[in-house]
């Protein structure tokens, strides 16, 4: 037992280990200082590993991909001041996409607070909107406790971010220390879950039992609560097809006979059709998000909609729902499953002439890009990462923009095994957040696909890899562009390229790559990259695979901003004509 | 419509920033606020009026709800209770006109708080309509200053909205002698 007298700083670091965290990223400071001199104690009896990042940005969205990946709380650390508002965008980007975090922050002592000492900084009153809570610890008696409560906050329920400030003095004032039981905390403003009833059971069964042309549509919910075994279970057992949003990607795998990858703003045709045609939309930790839904009135017009979310402010926020169950969607479903096994007649030809209609789609409407182009294509370079994936083992990290579109549609993957910044899309995303995941998962094979707009956000976190030696696949999708911009750009302003051309200024990769000591190369075309890929993913060390592509390829479909999903631009239509299904058509716009 | 939140909160440093927060980010409007200690030590009840129909005053409670200070909410714009604000209104009583103001301020049982040659100001408690009768009256007179503190409500055990007997009350007694002629 601890019960000597022990300082501010003890109490965290010992709360922390006590709640598992084996990793921690950050970047020390002025503020913080007390606490990394008794981390660097810890460190020594390898109790707690700390990973020093570039740019506290990195911290934030290496916790974060790390919670991902592994659905245990990422935790980092930054200081006062500049460090701490270098961590608002990350933070930002956690609670967009509900992912269980704990930040620390130091602070500028009591006694200074509010006096606009040297790097004070207000975070807690700063980050109050895109946090799930936080704390201020003006006694280091509070500290052990509200960690106990920090962990508990971020994955209660829907998890997100939780934020501790902690004054510089509360870590260095010593007290008599006594660790608090986590299972003793006190949180009357924590609901507990509501259990669901029989009869909401009952009435979400006899929906879809009803249901001729059901959809499953699974957002991130069904991954944060692990429920990938259940959802493929319900939609087998029932055969109803499954569209994913980009957070729910890797629930089941593309090549599944029922998945209909991804829907909305980049979705594959067919799943935007089927969400316009369904007569049953099964949510599944899913929001409406506008970039799912385009036109609200429009999406999934035809259908009733049963709503599972762990969330009760999301039931009704865009789309009020036939059935309405608040719960873990692992738990709900089992209940659901459960049910079903025990009551139900199941007929699986109920669905067949739904299927066998999305079937024509798949086959009428693919994904497709142009492969006899002479140019090296984005997707190509993609797919040729997908086909290395065979077996589905590796962690993909995107940023944000076409790649990420693409690697979407075209990358199968598995849960946790997806990794990008859907909400708040926030570019400079993806190399740190390989970071978190190589470090979460040492012997696993990280893959970084990467824009050359994005990879210069966040660039300088080629040193944290160096430095610690992360065998992670930087794929950039170069086309000197911000590529998603221009293609708005291109489609809606009038081809006016205002400030969207990265040519003028950009590094040479592999240069850059050399001077941080990692290996890069170039590759320019459809040779290359045939000849080379398989070769470069071997090798067991960081690699930067610069890939200069089209510049000009545009991601498709597209549903336009505002537009029903079943208005897609750039959709093209295989020359297989099937003469029963001609009269879809109607639904394409141009 | 109006409606009545009664909320119950964690007495912590930054609840009100996280309430008035929630409000700002997602557009929901409040009328009035009115904060102060509940029964509990540790523990404050928030009375706001809200403006939104139905579906807007769920998202506000489920939102408030996802707060983690937020203890409990309660919407008693439909459930009887009590429901007082205190005003404190400056009124100019210059030309003579004191003893009209001091007879409508006797008349609605407000209290004369400070008194000066050419100024009173008056202490009135009740429910919103009140206050704003009394400051309809007073208005011709010149209101300088006007403090409130806002509504704050207990809802009644005994189950029975004097409100509503009042008017219903009202509405008979109209009734008969309405029959009456």
């Amino acid at each position: 037992m601890i019960n000597h007298k022990k300082n501010g700083a003890f109490a965290l670091i010992d709360s922390l280990v006590r709640h598992g965290v084996k990793h921690i990223f950050g970047y020390p400071g002025g503020a913080i200082l007390p606490i990394y001199d008794e981390l660097y104690l810890w460190e020594q009896k390898n109790l707690i590993f700390h990973y020093l990042v570039r740019h506290e940005q990195a911290a934030a969205h290496a916790a974060d991909a790390y919670a991902r990946a592994t659905g245990k709380v990422g935790v980092c650390f930054a200081t006062s001041g500049p460090g701490a508002t270098n961590l608002v965008t990350g933070i930002a980007t956690a609670q967009m996409d509900s992912i269980p975090i704990v930040v620390i922050t130091g602070q500028v002592a009591r006694p200074f607070i509010g006096t606009d000492a040297f790097q004070e900084t207000d975070i807690f009153g700063i980050t109050l909107p895109i946090v799930k809570h936080s704390y201020v610890v003006r006694n280091p008696r509070d500290m052990s406790r509200i960690v106990a409560e920090a962990f508990y906050i971020s994955k209660h329920g829907r998890p997100g971010p939780v934020l501790i400030d902690i004054p510089k003095d509360v870590s260095l004032e010593t007290f008599h220390y006594i660790p608090t039981n986590p299972n003793e905390i006190d949180l009357p403003g924590c609901r507990p879950i509501p259990q669901t009833s029989y009869k909401q059971i009952i009435q979400a069964v006899s929906l879809i039992q009803e249901s001729n042309q059901p959809l499953l549509y699974v957002g991130g919910g069904a991954i944060s609560s692990d429920a990938y075994k259940e959802v493929k279970l319900l939609a087998e057992y029932f055969e109803i097809p499954i569209t994913t949003t980009l957070m729910g990607k890797g629930i089941i795998e593309d090549t599944h006979p029922l998945s209909l990858g991804m829907l909305g703003m980049h979705g594959t045709a067919y799943a935007n059709f089927a969400v316009s045609e369904c007569d049953l939309l099964i949510a599944l930790g899913a929001r409406f998000d506008d970039r799912v839904t385009g036109k609200l009135d429009e999406f999934a017009c035809k259908a009733k909609v049963i709503h599972i979310d762990i969330d009760p402010a999301e039931i009704g926020k865009n789309r009020i729902p036939q059935v309405a169950i608040i719960g873990d969607i692992k738990v709900v479903l089992k209940q659901i499953l459960a049910y079903v096994e025990q009551e139900c007649q199941i007929d699986k030809q109920q669905t067949q002439s739904w299927l066998e209609r999305i079937r024509h789609w798949k086959e009428d409407y693919p994904l497709s890009f142009n492969e006899d182009s002479v140019q090296l294509l984005p997707q190509e370079v993609i797919r040729a990462i997908n086909n290395l994936n065979t077996n589905i083992s590796f962690f993909i990290t995107t940023d944000v923009g076409q790649h990420q579109m693409w690697a979407a549609q075209l990358i199968n993957t598995g849960p946790r095994k997806w990794i990008s910044s859907a909400g708040l899309g926030t570019m400079g995303y993806g190399l740190p957040a390989a970071i978190g995941v190589q470090i979460a998962y040492p012997d696993s094979t990280v893959v970084c696909i990467t824009g050359d707009a994005s990879f210069q956000m966040n660039c300088q976190e080629l040193s944290t890899i160096a430095q610690y030696k992360l065998p992670i696949k930087i794929i950039i999708i170069n086309n000197f562009w911000q590529g998603m911009v221009r293609q708005w750009q291109q489609a809606f302003y009038g081809e006016r390229y205002s400030h969207s051309n990265m040519n003028q200024g950009m590094p040479d990769f592999v240069q850059l790559a050399k001077a941080f000591g990692i290996k890069a190369i170039c590759i320019k075309n459809k040779y290359e990259l045939h000849s080379s890929f398989e070769k470069f993913f071997a090798i067991k060390e960081p690699l930067i695979i610069d890939c200069h592509v089209s510049k000009e390829e545009n991601c498709y479909p597209m549903v336009a901003p505002g537009k029903s999903n079943s208005q897609m631009i750039g959709l093209i239509k295989q020359l297989k004509k099937n003469t029963l299904f001609i009269k879809d058509e109607k639904f394409i716009e141009s | 419509m109006k409606h009545t939140l009664s909320v119950l909160v964690e007495d912590e440093s930054g609840v009100l920033t996280r309430i008035s927060g929630l409000f700002a980010r997602r557009g929901f409007n409040i009328d009035s606020l009115a904060v102060g200690p509940a029964e509990k030590a540790g523990i404050s009840r928030i009375t706001m009026v809200v403006r939104g129909d139905n579906r807007i005053i769920e998202q506000i409670t489920k939102h408030l709800y996802k707060l983690v200070n937020v203890l409990k909410i309660q919407d008693i714009t439909n459930i009887p209770c009590v429901e007082r604000e205190l005003m404190l209104i400056k009124v100019r009583t210059g030309e003579n006109k004191r003893n009209e103001v001091l007879e409508i301020a006797n008349i609605f049982r407000a209290r004369v708080v400070d008194l000066s040659e050419y100024f009173v100001i008056l202490e009135i408690t009740g429910d919103p309509g009140k206050m704003a009768a009394i400051e309809k009256l007073l208005e011709k007179y010149g209101i300088c200053e006007i403090a409130r503190t806002g509504k704050i409500a207990l809802t009644r055990e005994s189950k029975i909205n004097t409100e509503i007997l009042r008017l219903n009350t009202m509405v008979n007694n109209n009734e008969i002698r309405g029959g009456g002629t």
